[in-house]
């Protein structure tokens, strides 16, 4: 086991499937973070197998949508005097904006590129977004 | 301020409205027009559509307004690089509705968005026109005096065919419609419509590739064109093409009461012959797309008879 200096105060992101915690340090912009950022690939977890973790420190603003977007499987744990006192269960936002781009030729905002690339949860059930203009599906995972 | 963009934007009941008003349109014209004197539609085509763009005028017309615009992006300020959107602010200076043609898919959605004036979708590329979806309903419900309990057959290019999805999105809203879809099996109706429209809203449907035997149980048959441009080999295109159009031969299927629809242009997909059998309703069908468009002015811009 891995020796990780215990939080004082901060977040534990947890249950980051496997491979895909660089995904999200750099949706989060933690290149930028000053505070002592802890990357863990491949912990063992008896639910998925395997899991990636990501553990922060300090109580920066962290967009929620933006993790639920990229998987709302993963749990968002505020860690306050070294204790967990909250844990943020994440959901599909249902509309995001300037995450991804529309990737249909076809689209208003391929020709305007000032546009505001704006996606809506369309099936909940099914995880799909649309874009807002031409409403073609959002290939996840780009 | 109310825009249409999408067919789905009417409710059902906004829907039954404006073919109520459109039949009375169609009924007492006078009565009409006068009702947008000293109102502007202007019609903004990016690309050409001759048709669309006369029909929105002669609406504006027969309700006493006056029209402006463009009909191709090369002479307006599009080609110099401007927004939909700033284009869009400008001529709400200059119109008090606008009808927007563009051939990218969600243009008028941008235009709606800082709009000062209604803006009506005249087609966005192959995503949404919904006033042709109106234009059959109008037309759909003329002959058949409901939009409920109908057997609608639609029959040729079912996958490219943005007419046809957007018709059978607009018809599921209705309580007992069932669809027969015909169409080689390249060109069956897409996924998203299968499941997502149909299946979802455990709509009775079957797909078949001969018209003929499903003919009898139609109420409506609603044809496309098979476009050669859709086929991988001409091979499959000549076996196919021949197969799917409508003459008297087969029309001796049909019910006397069967009414056959088409958004036109034609090519051959449905034999000249066929046009002076009272069921073929095609160029009704284009007459009814000026009232409904009449009735979406009025209703737009809050004016009344
Ligand atoms: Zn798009």
């Amino acid at each position: 086991m891995i020796n990780i200096s215990g939080l004082k105060d901060g977040y534990v992101i947890d249950h980051i499937k496997a491979g895909r915690c660089m995904d999200i340090y750099r949706a989060l912009d933690l290149d930028k973070c000053t505070g002592e950022v802890a990357i863990i690939k491949n912990a063992k977890s008896g639910k998925q197998g395997k899991k990636d973790i990501i553990k922060i420190e300090g109580l920066l603003d962290i967009n929620l949508d933006l993790l639920g977007f990229i998987d709302d499987n993963i749990t968002v744990n505020v860690i306050k005097d070294e204790k967990i006192i909250e844990k943020k269960p994440l959901t599909l936002p249902t509309r995001i904006s300037n995450v991804a781009k529309c990737k249909n030729p076809r689209c208003i905002t391929c020709v305007e590129q000032e546009l505001e690339q704006i996606f809506f949860l369309a099936d909940i059930e099914k995880k799909v977004y649309r874009c807002l203009y031409c409403e073609e599906a959002l290939e996840k995972g780009q | 301020m109310r825009h249409l963009l999408n067919p789905l934007d009417l409710t059902v009941e906004e829907t039954y409205d404006l073919i109520k008003v459109a039949e009375d349109i169609r009924e007492n014209p006078d009565k009409y027009c006068e009702v947008a004197k000293r109102k502007i539609l202007a019609t903004c085509f990016y690309e050409p559509s001759t048709r669309t763009r006369l029909s929105f005028e002669s609406a504006m017309i027969r309700l006493g307004g006056q029209v402006l615009g463009f009909s191709e992006a090369t002479s307006s300020s599009a080609s110099k690089g401007e927004s939909v959107s700033d284009t869009v602010s400008v001529v709400g200076c200059y119109s008090d509705i606008i009808a927007m043609r563009h051939p990218k898919e969600g243009a008028a959605l941008v235009a709606s968005m800082k709009s000062a004036v209604p803006i009506i979708n005249a087609g966005d590329g192959g995503h949404q026109h919904p006033t042709q979806t109106l234009t059959d309903l109008l037309t759909i419900h003329t002959y058949k005096k409901k939009l409920d309990n109908l057997t609608i057959g639609v029959c040729g290019d079912l996958k490219f065919g943005r007419t046809v999805h957007s018709l059978i999105t607009a018809l599921v809203r209705y309580p007992g419609v069932k669809f027969i879809l015909v169409s080689p099996e390249e060109l069956r109706i897409p996924e998203s419509i299968r499941e997502d429209v149909l299946q979802k809203n455990n709509i009775p449907f079957e797909e078949v590739e001969t018209l003929e035997d499903v003919m009898p149980k139609m109420d409506i048959l609603y044809m496309t064109r098979v476009q050669r441009e859709r086929f991988f080999n001409e091979e499959d295109y000549i076996r196919l093409k021949d197969r799917y159009i409508l003459d008297m031969d087969k029309m001796k299927y049909a019910s006397d009461d069967m009414i056959v629809m088409h958004p036109l242009p034609r090519v051959n997909e449905i034999s000249v012959e066929v046009d002076s059998d009272p069921r073929a309703v095609y160029f009704k069908q284009a007459q009814n797309g000026v009232y409904i468009r009449m009735a979406l002015i009025m209703m737009l811009l809050g004016l009344k008879a």
